[in-house]
């Protein structure tokens, strides 16, 4: 009698070990992605399914970043997190001190035996998201950099020569006094003002943001964004909006519109709003390299990413791991970066990337993109450039842009302005500290 | 002679036409913005775009709620509009009908009973009207996650249920019922759950209508609470998920699409105003008494 | 107040209350409690280290000038909301009150912003007053004005005012309707026999007779802007610039849900609710004198 349970049982569980394995695993993917970028990922979802049938990655779209990573993080608590989790960057902090909620990609790449070599990516991609010992943290998906862009259509009203772009803030500055001259009404624009003006600015001439390598370092770092040649900066902006020469249009991403509207004559944007200036301007534009001050040793370093990496969260299964894996070796793949980047305007992370699209000739009809990869690989970055990391940084960068808009308006010097947003960041630099010891 | 108007004592027809004049231009003001988001409604986009859009209804306006419904907006949140449609109606509707349920019988239990804790009862409703979503934002969430309920019709409507307005007004009524009927009905030897059905409930049903529309309307526009428990684009109710069409800068947003949005939106609460007219005034009114 | 007759049962009354008391406990109170809870804490937003601080988030908080600031911000926003929402619907009764024909029609076309939720009042307006696309915005600067309120505080406030003040024009104004018929007639008439002229009449007699209704509408349109402004607020500025128009509830939620700072935002959320109760009190010592009439 007990012979025949016991071979029922042993039947019972074989079919039901069958069962699991012919049934696919699913992949919870939340993301952030709308528009065009959201079907691309959502094909490259499918794609990704149709080529084997053990895992099934499937994308759910959760609101905006800051939205989709507190239902994440709400969605952990609760113990039904999602498998991967799309981050914007100024999350890195937060993701990266959650040991136990997070699962490290390169543990996750050994662990399931998956070929990983992060050597192949773009240096200033995978710096971004990697530990000191550059092991990386999380999977570099989609990235952009500031650049900056001109209207030739009104640097030859004004007779200037858009072929020479300004170089240097000095030529800037000199060109701005000639377009005003000529009677552009607003002469330089920006999106993102903290990226573009600290964050890349620090970069891009090869100095800190903070101590500890910009916080990548450890949890006790402190900006150091009040230096002079920060001040020197801000003060410059500030001059210019005294001068009418810098119309700031405030926070986000409202500088394209402004631009691609045709009423500036320069602007810093993200490479990804290339998109939506060749859909509306009517005029010549083009895409250069940000400008440096000529006296800093040292500059032009190489500019850093904005955007977002993709974060395997933790309490899966190893099958689930597994498949994360797989998915991830199939999104490295060139062609599927290349699909991935000619669609989205995101940048290739992958020099095999880069290399097959400028094969593709892609490039000559969009030069500004590989404008903005050679900026972002024009050097090999160094503990400066190689991105940032600091907790509570959703609320530290919006500090840092009210201070510069204060210092903008004349409210304040640069340098006070400076020093507030240094005082009042590293006091949540330090609450931080204090939550995840 | 008792004449109906204050302002009638004389007869003044300089004042009678000031009065139409301020009238006019506030009835101006108050429409304003409801024809300029009708009209954006049925133009193109580079119409919208191009300043100063016209002020007379476009042609477009058929593709333009075809497209919202049906597809969304293109650029920030492509949830499509006929869904949250859908569930802003279960929400309002399952709110409304459930505070009056719930509020009803709590009424009745305070006012037709004595029973221990009677006080301290009615003090335990009364403090949640000091308690509004906004103070327990973080906590009620992690109530909702906990139970599983995020992303849930459960979980947008429950929190809302309990009210203590509507108790109070239903309470504030049966305190005016004279207690013969209740005489009437125990000398029949009806206890007290026939009295509810029999009495209790024909007699409340301006009330209920009145707060029918009152709560309706409440819930159809409730926006902090669906935007903590909904991250789901099919749960998104039309309030929030305008919101989370207006993209990134204003040229990014397709404000054709996001004003037509709003007029679903907006429109079937006003509707119901409209339409009962005469019930939500009464009940406005007498609940805040 | 009590009814004389009543129903007796040992089990039923708590039965009928069961569902609203349910309610009550799982989403109000304990939620309440663990505000409570949460503000003696820091925590990480993953809640993987939590650390007992005692009162420090409390004391950070009235440190921190930008919540002091929160604080102002708030009383501006709804002073100006009250003062701006009660006049113009107080002049518009006023005058629906004195006309005859067309009463019906202005009161119903006066009305239906109360249907229209604060977001998408927020939305309607903002969109009137969007810096670069804007209908209004456009004609501003026809007339040399640089509207942006993008950059400029004070213009972000303006507008957040307008769409939240616009909302309440409806309601104040069904309030004061109702208030001016109530009014006794023959104390108008009286009036007028001795001579005086109608806005002698308004001032010295029906605006007195009115103050109950101002009084309460008052307290209602403060809470209005302390609290249901929130979709105003969401919808369009999003606190900006520079912070100059986050009311304290937003602060709430910005602190809370996208900064994920558990414990300063549960302190926040403590200190509100004093003052919810505060408010609550004067708004119900106020009526129950009125119940008294």
């Amino acid at each position: 009698m007990i012979r025949k349970i016991l071979a029922a049982l042993v039947a019972l569980a074989a079919f039901a070990a069958t069962s699991a394995l012919a049934q696919a695993t699913d992949i919870s993917f939340w993301h952030s992605m709308t528009g065009i970028n959201g079907d691309k990922l959502n094909d490259l979802a499918k794609r990704f399914n149709a080529s084997q049938n053990r895992y099934k990655v499937v994308p759910v779209y959760k609101g905006g970043y800051a939205d989709s990573m507190t239902a994440a993080i709400a969605a952990y608590r609760a113990g039904n997190a999602p498998a991967i989790l799309q981050v914007f960057e100024v999350g890195t902090a937060t993701m990266a001190a959650a040991k136990g909620a997070i699962v490290p990609v390169y543990k996750l790449m050994k662990d399931a035996d998956e070929p990983f070599d992060p050597k192949a990516y773009l240096p200033a991609v995978s710096g971004y998201y990697s530990d000191p010992k550059g092991n990386m943290l999380s999977f570099p998906f989609n990235s952009s950099t500031v650049v900056f862009f001109i209207n030739e259509d009104a640097f030859r009203k004004a007779g200037l020569d858009p072929s020479k772009a300004p170089k240097t803030w000095e030529e800037f500055i000199a060109d701005a006094d000639k377009l005003k001259a000529a009677g552009q009404d607003c002469v330089y624009t920006t999106s993102w003002l903290a990226w573009t003006h600290i964050e890349n600015f620090s970069a891009w001439h090869n100095v800190p943001i903070a101590t500890e390598e910009n916080g990548m370092a450890g949890l006790g770092t402190r900006l150091e964004i009040n230096s002079p040649l920060h001040v020197r900066q801000i003060s410059m902006l500030a001059d210019l909006a005294k001068k009418g020469e810098f119309t700031y249009v405030g926070k986000g991403s409202q500088g394209d519109g402004t631009f691609a509207s045709g009423k500036c004559a320069m602007a810093t944007l993200s490479i990804g709003a290339s998109g939506l200036v060749a859909q509306q301007a009517k005029f010549k534009w083009s895409v250069h390299f940000l400008p440096y001050w000529a006296d800093v040793k040292g500059a032009p370093q190489n500019s850093i990413i904005g955007g977002a990496s993709l974060w395997v969260m933790g309490g899966k299964t190893p099958n689930v791991y597994k498949g994360v894996a797989e998915f991830f070796h199939f999104l490295s793949n060139p062609e599927v970066q290349m699909d991935w980047h000619t669609a989205t305007g995101y940048l290739p992370i992958t020099k095999a990337a880069y290399e097959m699209t400028k094969k593709s000739g892609f490039y000559e009809q969009h030069p500004g993109y590989e404008v903005a990869i050679k900026q972002l690989t024009y050097k090999p970055p160094t503990a400066n450039s190689k991105g940032l990391r600091f907790g509570n940084y959703v609320q530290g960068r919006d500090i840092i842009e009210d201070e510069i808009e204060a210092a903008l308006s004349g409210k304040m010097t640069a340098k006070a302005a400076l020093d507030d947003a240094v005082t009042r960041v590293d006091e949540l630099l330090r609450r931080f500290q204090a939550a995840n010891k | 002679m008792a004449l109906a108007r204050t302002g009638m004592v004389e007869n003044r027809p300089v004042g009678d036409f000031v009065a139409h004049l301020i009238l006019i231009a506030g009835v101006v003001v108050v429409v304003f913005p409801l024809w300029v988001t009708f009209v954006a409604s049925t133009l193109t986009f580079d119409q919208i775009v191009n300043v100063p859009m016209p002020l007379i209804p476009g042609t477009h306006g058929w593709q333009n709620y075809h497209h919202a419904l049906v597809a969304g907006s293109e650029r920030g949140s492509s949830a499509p509009v006929d869904r949250m449609l859908w569930n802003s109606l279960v929400v309002a509707v399952s709110v409304a009908a459930g505070k009056i349920a719930i509020s009803i019988i709590s009424a009745f239990a305070i006012v037709y009973f004595r029973f221990r804790l009677r006080e301290f009862f009615f003090w335990t409703i009364f403090v949640t009207l000091m308690l509004p979503v906004e103070v327990r934002i973080i906590p009620t969430f992690k109530v909702i996650a906990d139970l599983r309920l995020l992303d849930s019709y459960p979980g947008l409507i429950l929190p809302l249920f309990a009210s203590a307005t509507a108790t109070f007004l239903f309470r504030q009524f049966f305190m005016t019922i004279p207690d013969e009927l209740v005489e009437a009905a125990r000398i029949d030897g009806a206890g007290p759950m026939r009295f509810f059905w029999d009495v209790i409930v024909p007699l409340s049903k301006t009330h209920m209508a009145a707060l029918f529309v009152i709560l309706f309307i409440y819930g159809w526009n409730q926006y902090l609470w669906p935007l903590l428990v909904t991250t789901s684009e099919s749960m998104y109710t039309v309030v929030i998920g305008i919101k989370r069409m207006i993209a990134g800068g204003d040229a990014a947003t397709e404000w054709n699409i996001v004003m037509s949005t709003a007029m679903l939106a907006l429109l079937p609460p006003a509707l119901v105003v409209l339409f009962m007219q005469r019930w939500f005034v009464k009940g406005l009114i007498e609940s805040e008494k | 107040m009590e009814k004389r007759v009543v129903f007796k049962s040992a089990w039923l009354p708590y039965a009928l209350l069961a569902p609203q008391l349910a309610i009550t406990v799982i989403f109000f109170f304990w939620p309440a409690l663990q505000a409570v809870y949460y503000s003696f804490q820091v925590q990480d937003p993953f809640g993987l280290a939590t650390h007992f601080v005692w009162f420090q988030n409390f004391t950070d908080l009235f440190h921190d000038p930008h919540y002091l600031a929160s604080f102002r911000v708030t009383a501006v926003f709804s002073l100006l909301v009250a003062a701006l929402g009660i006049s113009i619907s107080l002049l518009l009764a006023t005058m629906a009150d004195h006309v005859v024909r067309g009463a019906l029609f202005y009161k119903t076309l006066l009305i239906w912003p109360y249907a229209v939720a604060p977001a998408i009042a927020g939305v309607l307006w903002a969109f009137l007053f969007a810096p670069t696309i804007g209908l209004v915005s456009y004609y501003l600067r026809r007339v040399g004005i640089d509207w942006n309120w993008r950059v400029n505080e004070n213009q972000a406030m303006l507008m957040v005012v307008l769409a939240a003040a616009w909302k309440q024009i409806s309601y104040n104004f069904l309030f004061f309707l109702a208030g001016l018929q109530s009014i006794p007639k023959s104390l108008v008439e009286a009036a007028a026999i001795d001579g005086a002229g109608p806005v002698r009449r308004f001032w010295t007699i029906v605006f007195p007779l009115l103050s109950p209704t101002t009084f309460f509408l008052l307290v209602v349109n403060i809470v209005y802007a302390f609290f249901d402004t929130f979709g105003v607020i969401d919808a369009t500025t999003e606190g900006g610039p520079v912070e100059s128009t986050q009311i304290l509830v937003y602060k709430v939620y910005f602190d809370g849900v996208r900064a994920a700072d558990i414990g300063g935002s549960s302190a926040q959320s403590v200190v509100l609710m004093f003052i919810v109760i505060a408010l609550t009190v004067v708004q119900f010592r106020y009526i129950e004198r009125r119940v008294q009439y």
